[in-house]
């Protein structure tokens, strides 16, 4: 109907323009320890994102799970305070923290209230430079991830995830679980906690992100009284690698109604010149936009699954493309078909330029909404230093977006999308599907 | 080493009382359409949801999932936005959309730049009353639905389980039937159901407006009755009255086995009073609680108790909500390590509950819990989305703007007694469900 149309037409211009593109402050304590900090002053609180670089990767292969096993017990007792008092206190803070461990990095979060700061970040420090990893609180954790392992070994996604790293990554600490495995863990002891905590946490591997109720004034000297003590540096690095993956379906069988499949092949490191361009295609192909040609082929024009989306891995140091669907086990076969089908078109015929301008207007104007609070804005602050894009990259992000031409973005595609090379990892019991 | 934690044993919460309330504004249209504005100027985005006051309680016997069915159709178009492009215009916007049904409601939002408010009320407004459906989309659409049923409930026996477990606490009210259906009934849901469904129920009368986001209330209003202004009410609509539980006098228990199970654990449900409007005090002493009982991990009594002391669990807790339109439950759960079985930690589970009939609550604890849920409402601000479904909830749950204004203060006014009065009143075996969830059957024993 018309005055819908007329309405849209006037509209595709603008985006939301970003109050923090332009308020980035880029913050050296007197310890020399660097942040990124928007000042947000409407709400009494502030949100701190620190990222270490390194992660569960650089565990030795006999240790396997001993970085995420030690950022489990970062708030589990420290010098003169233990766990219950620790977490006690957070609550009389009003302060909450999270510990997390990656492939590529740990990181720490935390929401703190202005008017118990400094309390705050006197009760963080013990978690991040005095942890005291004692024997108890490590039976107690390490009990707790022998559980999330052993329910992870009949979850049929957390089978398809370990097998495609294993295929992806044959021989590189990417094949390899981060959690580790119940013998690994079961290995581990509080020695081998303090040598992972030594070797992620220093200052050498950390990026920090601030936003809320604080000036750089105020912040500068928080950043030594929290982190001046960590140690600069230490060893540990991971190599490069190549994805592995050439091609075809592997079914691992296993009692579900309905199956689980993950699949890809290499992609594309964020430091490409066409990680942007790759960006959007992947948006067109299997985003989180209902227009997706994955989303429109198998979901809404076949009722073939509830959900389907790809996207971009840059790891460190081997980037991925990836995907992931559930479906029936009589549905499975005819989705593979559709993505099969769909890469080998979008190999070789690219996008339209109508698919294009409809993915820029999405992508331009979304790009608003993931600033949608302080602790999400401290994690994009992170993110931009961990890709290294500059303290302009906010502002100057949607026009990246806008420059990307028909030419350039099949181009891409016919770079990205490697038809041969897509590999299939089912879980389930899928009905007439050949490996 | 100075010991640093010794001396403070409750923090002071210094905060100005004004910082701690938004902005909140509350209007009712001609046509019955309640319109509900939240200020949240830190950024040029809108939140903008409509809430229909019709959930999966209200279906017909033997129509499981029509409301959650209902909720995926509304998609598929109109005669001014056809062929299921509504979401796609929103995306050419910039914005995200999505939709959620519960047991009390079903919700549609959409989260996208200020100045496209006036296109977000007019597509909503339109698909209010002008849905138009065909036999080959909701086909398609039931298919999808079924998906979903798979991947959220049969593929994890958790939410088997569960399922079976709200089936057999609730012996008359709907709350016990999911709200994605019983897949033997949605599979046989029809066009015509769907259809009979939101004419009577998807109009301005049984409708909360509630817009978030960086807008002035005479302007919202302004607008809403623009868009939503014209739209006719539905005269079907009346209070909702679903079946009500009668005297619940033998207390349940049930036992799941399913292969998939790796971590075994027990739980249990107690019947429990809801939030109800002018009188949250009974529901803010629950929700302290299952705070205090089984909130925060190892500092709470459970979690000091079994993870600690006696050390034979990996895990504990309790949960309660108070938000529904109806009585609800309150649950508790522990998770034993390997090596104990599920009746001694059910033992040990009893043991505790005991423990705090006879001596209440440790007064520090319940003024950290206090403290920690003063903190949630200076991060709830953060949260423009959180905040527009705190009030949408609670409006289609029969409470009003003051009750959601007042409840942080009918949490803070809690006391041990309170508490205690709330515990004996509540943990009643006769209107409970315990659960084991186990492995196979072979294996377990």
């Amino acid at each position: 109907m018309k005055r819908f149309l007329t309405l849209i037409a006037l509209i595709i211009t603008a985006a939301a323009p970003l109050r923090a593109a332009n308020e980035i402050q880029v913050v050296t304590s007197p310890g020399g320890i660097t942040a990124w900090l928007v000042e947000e002053q409407s709400i009494p609180m502030v949100s701190m994102q620190f990222y270490f670089k390194g992660g569960g990767s650089l565990d030795p292969a006999d240790k396997q799970g001993a970085t995420n096993l030690m950022m489990g017990l970062l708030e589990e007792g420290a010098t003169g305070i233990t766990a219950t008092e620790f977490a006690e206190r957070s609550d009389e803070l009003g302060a909450r923290f999270s510990f997390d461990a990656g492939r590529d990095s740990t990181s720490v979060t935390a929401s703190m209230l202005t008017a118990n700061l400094d309390q705050s970040i006197a009760l963080l420090r013990l978690a991040l430079i005095e942890p005291t990893f004692d024997q108890v609180a490590f039976d107690r954790v390490q009990g707790q991830v022998f559980s999330i392992l052993r329910s992870d070994a009949t979850d049929p996604s957390a089978i398809a995830s370990d097998r495609f790293q294993e295929l992806a990554y044959p021989g590189h600490p990417y094949a390899r679980n981060p959690d580790g495995t119940l013998e690994t863990v079961a290995a581990l002891t509080p020695d081998d906690m303090r040598v992972a905590f030594a070797r992620a946490l220093t200052k050498d591997r950390l990026i920090i992100g601030v936003v809320g109720a604080i000036s750089a004034q105020e912040l500068a000297p928080l950043l030594d009284d929290l982190l001046g003590d960590l140690p600069d540096t230490s060893v540990g690095e991971v190599p490069d690698t190549q994805v592995a993956l050439s091609g075809g379906v592997e079914v691992i069988p296993f009692d579900t109604p309905q199956s689980v499949a993950l699949f890809g092949h290499a992609g594309l490191s964020r430091d490409d010149p066409d990680y942007l361009t790759a960006y959007v295609l992947n948006h067109i192909m299997g985003g989180r936009a209902t227009t997706a040609r994955l989303t429109v082929e198998v979901r809404k024009k076949r009722g073939l699954t509830y959900g389907i989306s790809t996207f971009l891995l840059p790891f460190q140091h081997a980037a991925v493309y990836m995907g992931h669907l559930n479906s029936g086990n009589d549905t499975m076969a005819e989705a593979i078909e559709i993505i099969q089908a769909e890469w080998a078109k979008m190999a070789e015929h690219g996008v339209t330029q109508q698919e294009l301008d409809q993915a820029k207007r999405y992508l331009t104007g979304a790009y608003a909404l993931r600033f949608s609070g302080n602790a999400a804005i401290a994690g994009i602050l992170t993110g931009l230093q961990v890709a290294d894009l500059g303290v302009d990259y906010i502002s100057t992000r949607n026009d990246l977006v806008n420059a990307v031409t028909l030419d350039d973005i099949n181009r891409v595609a016919a770079r990205l999308y490697q038809p041969e090379n897509l590999q299939f990892v089912v879980v389930g019991q899928p009905v007439g599907l050949v490996e | 080493m100075k010991r640093l934690f010794g001396w403070i044993i409750f923090a002071v919460l210094a905060l100005p009382a004004a910082a701690q309330q938004v902005p909140v504004s509350s209007y009712m249209l001609d046509n019955g359409m309640q319109v509900v504005v939240i200020e949240d100027h830190r950024a040029p985005v809108v939140t903008h949801m409509v809430w229909y006051k019709i959930g999966a309680a209200d279906e017909e016997p033997g129509k499981s999932g029509l409301a959650h069915f209902l909720e995926h159709l509304m998609f598929k178009g109109t005669a001014a936005v056809p062929d299921a492009t509504f979401s796609a215009i929103i995306e050419e916007n910039g914005g995200d959309d999505n939709a959620f049904t519960t047991q009390d409601y079903t919700a549609y939002y959409q989260r996208i730049a200020v100045d496209r408010l006036p296109l977000m009320m007019e597509m909503e407004a339109d698909r209010m009353r002008g849905l138009i459906l065909d036999d080959a989309a909701m086909l398609t659409e039931r298919d999808v639905v079924l998906e979903e049923r798979a991947l959220r409930t049969e593929s994890d026996p958790g939410s088997l389980f569960s399922e079976q477990r709200s089936a057999a606490l609730y012996l008359n009210h709907p709350y016990g039937i999911p709200t994605i259906g019983w897949r033997h009934e949605v599979e046989a849901l029809t066009l015509q159901d769907a259809l009979d469904f939101y004419h009577l129920y998807y109009a301005p009368n049984n409708a909360i407006l509630v817009v978030a986001g960086d807008v002035q209330p005479e302007q919202v209003l302004a607008l809403a009755q623009q868009y939503y202004g014209p739209v006719a009410p539905s005269e079907g609509i009346t209070k909702r009255v679903r079946p009500q539980e009668p005297p619940q006098t033998a207390e349940r228990r049930m036992v799941y086995h399913d292969e998939r199970v790796a971590t075994p654990y027990m739980i249990r449900a107690y019947l429990a009073p809801n939030r109800q409007s002018g009188d949250q005090a009974q529901a803010a002493a629950l929700i302290l609680l299952a705070d205090v009982l089984g909130g925060g991990g190892i500092t709470s009594l459970l979690g000091s108790r079994l993870q600690l002391d006696e050390d034979i669990a990996l895990a504990s807790g309790a949960f309660y909500g108070g938000l529904s339109y109806d009585p609800t439950s309150f649950g508790v759960y522990v998770v034993p390590k390997p090596g104990v079985t599920l009746e001694q930690a059910e033992a040990r589970l009893d043991a505790t509950l005991d423990y705090l009939l006879q001596n209440g609550v440790d007064p520090e604890r319940l003024a950290r819990s206090k403290a920690a849920l003063l903190a949630d409402e200076i991060y709830a601000m953060d949260d423009q989305m959180g905040l527009a479904r705190r009030y949408g909830a609670a409006l289609v749950s029969g409470l009003t703007v003051e009750d959601v204004q007042d409840w942080p203060a009918a949490l803070q006014a809690v006391t041990e007694a309170d508490i205690t009065a709330a515990a004996q009143a509540l943990f009643d075996e006769r209107s409970s469900v315990t659960g084991y969830l186990m492995g196979a059957k072979e294996a377990a024993e």
